[in-house]
């Protein structure tokens, strides 16, 4: 029941809805691989209310086959399926050739279980249970990098530049300082711009952490970035997503 | 019948018993013909030279005396009590003389020792008895062709017969009282033991754990099965008794926050569209995270317990861990007013799981921030990871309240914390989490005062990593 109350709180977020309607974001169509129906049901309806389709399969062997003969921006597996186990139908679809990115979703949950999907092919992990905004935001984020060029040397977000060959950061043309940890941050942020990336994302990408920091931690340092970055607080381009995390936008 | 017989014989006394009574009787009949068969060639030796001596005597009155010598001798032999056969006899084994009344035919054709013994009748027997005896003898010839037969009574076969049937019989009841003897040691000493033991278990495996196996206090292999299951079991107890310590806290500590939950969306249902609404919702995100947050947290605590991790150990750098916690957290002591000092030495290494290490000792500063701040006599907050002769230390010491010394081993326990009221935010279990993962890297967690001489003695906890010898 949480969950459901969780998902609907979410995706009735206006942070969403803004996304939603974001004309920036294409068609999405993901496949969820899960065999709780109800689990798998609000899911799809979260997701298409955040603008994604969703096709959906019950068990480890109709994964493998929609996986493999339709084309998808990303997929949802969970660990334990029937027929054919989660890792094994990842392991299967990286031996056809797909490269779809694959988010695996775990009730076993924790770090060795992390290690040994990533290994099996998974692009990312989240251990349940996980509030549907995490989800959301990991699945664009996933879905994206597929087209996003990675070779891109400058990263633009409005008037904020970064140099990745040089690691400078000019706003509005002024240089900008920054420590070695916040430039990563503020590097990854950019690197997803105009998509939400949720706390947990920013440590494990910019920190290498793979936990729940239990206090705003992540607050912290980025209210510190944020206080190097920004030069208009009435119109910030770092924005604070309540209930999910954090998005570097340009609106305009 | 039948069935209990089968059931009898699955009992290891039982069958230990059998095999011992077959060794027995093997080794007594074994026994008792050996005995028979030495002693009856020590008889038939000692017959022989008393025998020898007769006839020596015998021929010695005949070559002095002549026929009159010889049957003097023989006569004279022959009266007395308990004489033997004593008999002269013609060629064609009419008997001349002597005391038997008839012996075997073709006793008398051979000189020397007879070879076998021979059935004989004693000549003046009591009428009735006439049952053949057996002799031995020694037969020569005299120089006028008759045969002269010195022999002795070997007795009714019979008799001997009964002799070794009760030697047997008395062999076969020593073997009997030897088995139950043996079976009373094994069986009711030893086997009665392991019945008792897996009685014992029985009743543990019906739910009570507080029941333990009979230690005799002998020391043996039983005792000492016994003492190791016991503290099996011993450890089982106090894992189960933290499981049911653990269930009630979950129980008692997931219903606050699940009653305001309720509350919560009970207020966003009556609330109007707009401002209220929107506060209860983000209510229930936020409550909802806590819950997830602590399933989380207790679920990684079991697992770090269970041990499953132990394969992902590898050699770590912890001075890079403690550096990255340390400036992870830097901010967010600045924020609350402390100085995060840090006095890591380089480059030392542990064997262990980055993650879980990382994740212990950003429990810790957290801990030490969310308890100082506001508080701490002294803002300075210390990270410093040092070689010393217990191991790497990584010790994070703070100025707050501390820890009283007789609570230290109660805040390590899952959903303890000191601060009754619980107006800081937190699990409970950070704590738990990181005397799971200090155990799991085979280290020590210790919890001191910072300054005992200070109004506020603070806390100083210390990972104790234990180091490979090279």
């Amino acid at each position: 029941m949480t969950q459901t109350d969780m998902t609907q709180a979410t995706v009735n977020d206006p942070g969403c809805a803004e996304r939603t309607a974001d004309a920036m974001v294409p068609h999405m169509k993901i496949l969820v691989i899960e065999d709780d129906l109800d689990a798998a049901a609000y899911m799809i309806k979260a997701f298409r209310e955040a603008g994604i389709s969703a096709d959906h399969a019950s068990d480890g062997e109709s994964g493998l086959f929609m996986g493999s003969e339709n084309s998808y921006d990303a997929m949802i597996v969970d660990r334990m399926l029937p027929r054919r186990d989660g890792l094994s139908v990842i392991a299967e679809l990286r031996k056809r050739g797909v490269n779809t990115p694959v988010l695996i979703l775990s009730a076993l949950g924790q770090v060795d279980d992390r290690v040994t999907g990533l290994r099996a092919g998974g692009d990312d992990y989240l251990p349940k249970p996980y509030a549907f905004s995490e989800l959301l935001a990991r699945i664009e984020v996933l879905a994206r990098r597929k087209g996003t060029p990675e070779q891109d040397m400058v990263y633009r977000v409005g008037d904020l530049e970064l140099d990745r060959l040089s690691h400078e950061v000019r706003r509005a043309g002024k240089e900008v300082l920054l420590q070695p940890r916040e430039y990563r941050l503020l590097e990854y942020l950019m690197k997803n711009a105009g998509q939400v990336v949720t706390r947990t994302m920013l440590l494990e990408n910019v920190w290498d952490y793979h936990f729940d920091p239990q206090t705003n931690v992540i607050d912290v340092h980025v209210s510190r970035l944020r206080s190097k970055i920004e030069i208009d607080a009435e119109k910030p381009l770092l924005k604070t997503i309540r209930g999910a995390g954090y998005m570097i936008k340009d609106d305009g | 019948m039948a069935t209990q017989l089968r059931l009898m014989f699955k009992s290891t006394a039982v069958r230990l018993s059998a095999v011992y009574i077959l060794l027995f009787a093997l080794c007594a009949a074994f026994l008792v013909f050996y005995v028979t068969a030495l002693s009856e060639r020590l008889l038939t030796q000692q017959t022989r030279e008393a025998l020898k001596q007769e006839v020596a005597d015998v021929q010695r009155a005949y070559n002095g005396n002549g026929m009159n010598g010889l049957l003097r001798s023989l006569e004279r032999r022959a009266r007395q009590p308990g004489a033997g056969l004593y008999i002269l006899a013609s060629p064609s084994g009419e008997i001349l003389a002597g005391n038997v009344a008839s012996i075997e035919p073709g006793i008398i054709d051979k000189e020397g020792w007879t070879r076998l013994p021979f059935r004989y009748d004693p000549y003046n027997e009591a009428a009735g008895n006439n049952r053949p005896h057996l002799a031995t003898a020694h037969i020569f010839f005299l120089d006028n062709g008759l045969r002269v037969v010195i022999g002795r009574d070997l007795g009714d076969p019979d008799r001997f017969r009964a002799l070794v049937r009760r030697a047997l019989m008395v062999a076969l009841a020593i073997m009997g009282g030897g088995a139950v003897i043996i079976w009373f040691f094994i069986g009711r000493n030893a086997l009665k033991r392991i019945d008792r033991m897996s009685a014992a278990s029985k009743k543990i495996m019906a739910g009570d754990l507080s029941e333990r196996l009979p230690v005799v206090g002998s020391g043996d292999e039983f005792d000492r099965l016994s003492g190791s299951l016991n503290a099996m079991l011993d450890r089982i107890e106090k894992l189960n008794e933290g499981l049911r310590q653990v269930s009630d806290n979950i129980a008692h500590d997931l219903k606050t926050p699940l009653t305001r939950l309720r509350n919560k969306a009970a207020d966003a249902l009556a609330g109007h569209e707009g401002g209220d609404r929107r506060a209860a919702l983000e209510g229930i995100i936020s409550e909802s995270d806590q819950l997830i947050r602590t399933f989380n947290a207790l679920l990684m605590i079991s697992r770090v317990e269970a041990g499953s991790i132990a394969a992902e150990m590898q050699e770590i750098d912890i001075s890079a861990i403690a550096a990255d916690s340390a400036e992870l957290y830097e901010p967010v002591a600045e924020e609350a007013g402390l100085v995060l000092e840090m006095d890591i030495a380089p480059d030392l290494k542990v064997k262990g799981n980055r993650e879980l290490v990382g994740q212990a000792l950003s429990n810790l500063i957290d801990n030490a921030i969310k308890y100082a701040e506001g508080v701490a006599t002294d803002p300075a907050l210390k990270v410093s990871l040092r070689r010393e002769a217990a191991g790497v230390v990584l010790s994070i010491a703070d100025h707050g309240p501390g820890v009283p010394e007789a609570r230290r081993e109660d805040v390590l326990k899952r959903f303890v914390r000191l601060d009754e009221s619980r107006t800081k935010p937190g699990t409970g279990l950070g704590l738990s989490l990181v005397a799971a993962v200090m155990d799991l890297h085979g280290g020590k967690l210790e919890l001191d005062a910072t300054d005992t001489k200070s109004a506020q003695p603070g806390l100083t906890v210390r990972m104790v990593f234990p180091v490979e010898k090279a």
